[in-house]
């Protein structure tokens, strides 16, 4: 069982979904994400996703963009990412990494594995690469005993679902409405269509991202995944330092915590 | 070498390839539009051309790829279709284009004999509209009414623009907003035939930019958008179907010259950007191992200044928006910009199959300056009274290069891939003539 199959189960004994909040490394600086992240964990998130800052982000929407932009122009370069996954683990927090494909690609699929399982990571949630392009992935995964998190879509056919659900461990990330990451003012129904669709195919667990951004919206989404996935909304945050974002990942725990969650 | 690794089928052919074309026996009206091949040319089933290619795409475009793979292959097996676009083709863009030789120009060039495929002279003034055609009859056939596409020079947005006004498709094109800067002209163009133009402020604000916004929109809009890509590049099928709408570049080329000539070309030249053209008049001759492709590449400032979009000569694999292919990229991994006099070249990657033609060896790359393009494109104009696209000057100051290595004997076929109109503004900028002096 992987650390990232312990915390589910964890969360669905509490009879809850699981607070997943995202913020790319090195945004503003280095020194900076630590601590954001820092605070995402004492606000009450179970795990947190560290992005990866890149060049040409193409499934992200102005804020996440502007925030690569921003720490690339600050200086984050692909090695302070361990160094930053590592602080999250010293925290006592959980990470996993989400990342565009070719810096792992240049790095060295394997070597990758190595570095982030070493800095205490969980896994790899990869927003361009598809179990069909994936086999370098594959074997380095499970070589060094990180998750394989892949992402469906309201398009992906019965027959996507069906392979990228077999392909991955640790949970499915559902992009809840179709289009590039940002804060929305509805998540839709069709979230709630795509987790249902994919349960037919896994018993993993299923996250919901792209466009929640208050405890309402938690709730919400909470009613029907087993992870509700948050993004822009932090990054947005950022910009009033730790206690904006310990805030909003108060109110949004509080928000997974008020409906029970539909894993059975 | 990886097992998908195919060689290329250069076999050489008992009569060297030099007599009639035998490979359209199956089409006895000479060419096929959507470029069929059936000597195993196409990349595996993933769209992979060796270890290049395939489909780093996100999830949620997967669907519509697999849509656009299905429409095209039951396409280009319909007659239907094929002779619409044959219809089009002939009565709307003006193919065949012609060859012409340019005998003062290649006195510059050692003498050798310069044969110019015209496709300056399609409708639209460049190549694209081979692409266009294809792509936006497809869009109908798929029942979608709404066509983006990403444009640099602003060739391949005046191409899709025109194909959209004629077939009644909604059409926006996104442009990086330097590139708007610097062709204008050809954003009133766009604008006139009824398409939305987007500058893109993101990044470059170049051609790398607006295919990032292109693909933005394209996730979110997938259901009744067709993303028009311009290049062959991007995810499969792309890579592969862009390149059969340009193969009657080099199966008209190739038949002209043996026509006119009685032999094949010694050496083909061609402009690199995502490499489109290249690829087009390359696959003419791609069995004809005596026949040397060979691909110019913008060297920008030089390739000791950084700033160049030299990818196969300077960068190494990557990925980038949808395939494997060479790629300008630190050690990161982050992108590095790249930099061209022409905007049409200005981009830090190119389509997959001409990684895999390098890495085997059977078209060779090389980079030609600004400069060295700009004299050859001030040349052609005052030898030939043909003022080409500065994307096709590249491959212009090729030829001089080539036919001075290869001597007085040589037959060079260059890809005047576009015409210069839309870089007037660029060139006399650049040599100065608004002042009324010429600096050569």
């Amino acid at each position: 069982m992987s650390e990232l199959d312990a915390l589910f189960a964890a969360t669905r004994a509490e009879g809850r979904a699981a607070l997943v909040g995202y913020l790319p490394a090195g945004y503003r600086t280095v020194a900076e994400s630590k601590e954001l992240l820092g605070a995402m964990i004492d606000g009450g998130c179970d795990l947190v996703e560290v992005g990866v800052p890149y060049s040409d982000p193409v499934m992200d929407g102005p804020t996440i963009q502007a925030a690569a932009v921003t720490a690339l122009r600050n200086g984050f370069r692909l090695r302070d990412l361990f160094d930053v996954v590592a602080s999250v683990a010293d925290r006592g927090g959980r990470a996993v990494v989400m990342t565009y494909w070719n810096p792992v690609h240049r790095y060295g699929v394997d070597a990758f594995a190595r570095d982030l399982a070493a800095a205490g990571g969980l896994g790899m949630i990869t927003p361009d690469l598809v179990p069909d392009e994936a086999g370098d992935w594959f074997g380095a995964s499970k070589a060094h005993g990180l998750d394989r998190v892949y992402l469906v879509a309201p398009s992906s056919s019965e027959e996507r679902l069906a392979i990228t659900t077999a392909a991955g461990t640790g949970f499915v990330y559902a992009t809840a409405v179709m289009g590039v990451t940002g804060a929305r003012e509805r998540v839709g129904a069709r979230a709630a269509e795509l987790v249902r669709r994919t349960r037919a195919y896994t018993e993993l667990p299923i996250g919901v991202g792209l466009g929640v951004r208050d405890g309402t919206q938690a709730a919400e989404v909470a009613g029907f995944a087993d992870a509700v996935i948050v993004g822009s909304a932090f990054v947005t945050a950022a910009e009033g330092g730790p206690p904006a974002v310990h805030a909003l990942a108060t109110e949004l725990a509080e928000g997974v915590r008020g409906t029970v969650g539909a894993a059975s | 070498m990886d097992e998908r690794v195919r060689e290329p089928d250069t076999q050489a052919r008992p009569d060297g390839g030099r007599h009639d074309d035998e490979r359209n026996e199956h089409d006895p009206t000479g060419h096929d539009p959507t470029g069929h091949d059936p000597d195993g040319h196409d990349p595996d089933g993933r769209g992979h051309f060796g270890p290049y290619g395939g489909r780093f795409m996100p999830e949620a475009l997967i669907g519509a790829l697999d849509e656009l793979s299905a429409a095209y292959d039951k396409a280009r097996l319909d007659p239907e279709y094929t002779n619409e676009l044959d219809r089009l083709l002939r009565d709307y863009a003006g193919r065949p284009s012609l060859l012409t030789e340019a005998p003062r120009f290649a006195e510059h060039a050692g003498g050798a004999t310069v044969l110019l495929k015209r496709e300056d002279l399609n409708h639209t003034g460049s190549h694209k509209i081979n692409n266009v055609l294809g792509q936006a009859l497809l869009t109908k056939r798929m029942g979608k009414t709404r066509v983006i596409a990403e444009t640099g020079a602003g060739q391949h947005g005046v191409a899709a623009a025109t194909a959209c006004a004629l077939l009644d498709l909604d059409c926006v094109v996104y442009m990086g907003e330097l590139d708007t800067e610097r062709q204008a002209l050809n954003v009133a163009r766009m604008r006139l035939l009824g398409a939305e133009v987007i500058p893109v402020n993101s990044g470059s604000r170049t051609l790398k930019d607006a295919i990032n916004e292109a693909l933005r929109d394209w996730v979110t809009n997938v259901e009744t958008t067709h993303y028009l890509l311009g290049s062959v590049t991007g995810a499969h099928p792309f890579p592969m179907m862009v390149r059969n709408f340009h193969k009657v570049i080099g199966e008209e080329s190739r038949r002209q010259v043996l026509e006119r000539y009685g032999r094949l070309p010694d050496a083909v030249a061609a402009c690199v950007g995502g490499g489109s053209n290249a690829i087009g008049i390359f696959h003419g001759f791609i069995d004809d191992p005596g026949v040397r492709l060979v691909g110019f590449e913008p060297g920008g400032e030089g390739l000791d200044s950084g700033r160049h979009g030299a990818t196969l000569t300077q960068g190494s694999p990557g990925t980038l928006h949808g395939s494997r292919s060479y790629l300008l990229q630190d050690e990161d991994g982050q992108t590095i910009e790249a930099h061209s006099i022409s905007a049409g070249l200005d981009y830090p990657g190119v389509g997959p199959e001409h990684s895999w033609l390098k890495d085997s060896g059977r078209a060779e790359y090389r980079a030609v300056t600004d400069a060295e393009a700009m004299h050859a494109f001030q040349l052609l104009s005052r030898t030939e009274g043909i003022i080409p696209a500065i994307e096709s000057a590249h491959a212009l100051a090729g030829a001089l290069t080539l036919g001075n290595e290869l001597g007085p004997d040589a037959i060079i076929l260059v890809n005047l891939s576009g015409r210069g109109d839309k870089d007037v503004d660029t060139a006399a900028n650049y040599f100065n003539m608004l002042d009324g002096e010429a600096h050569e």
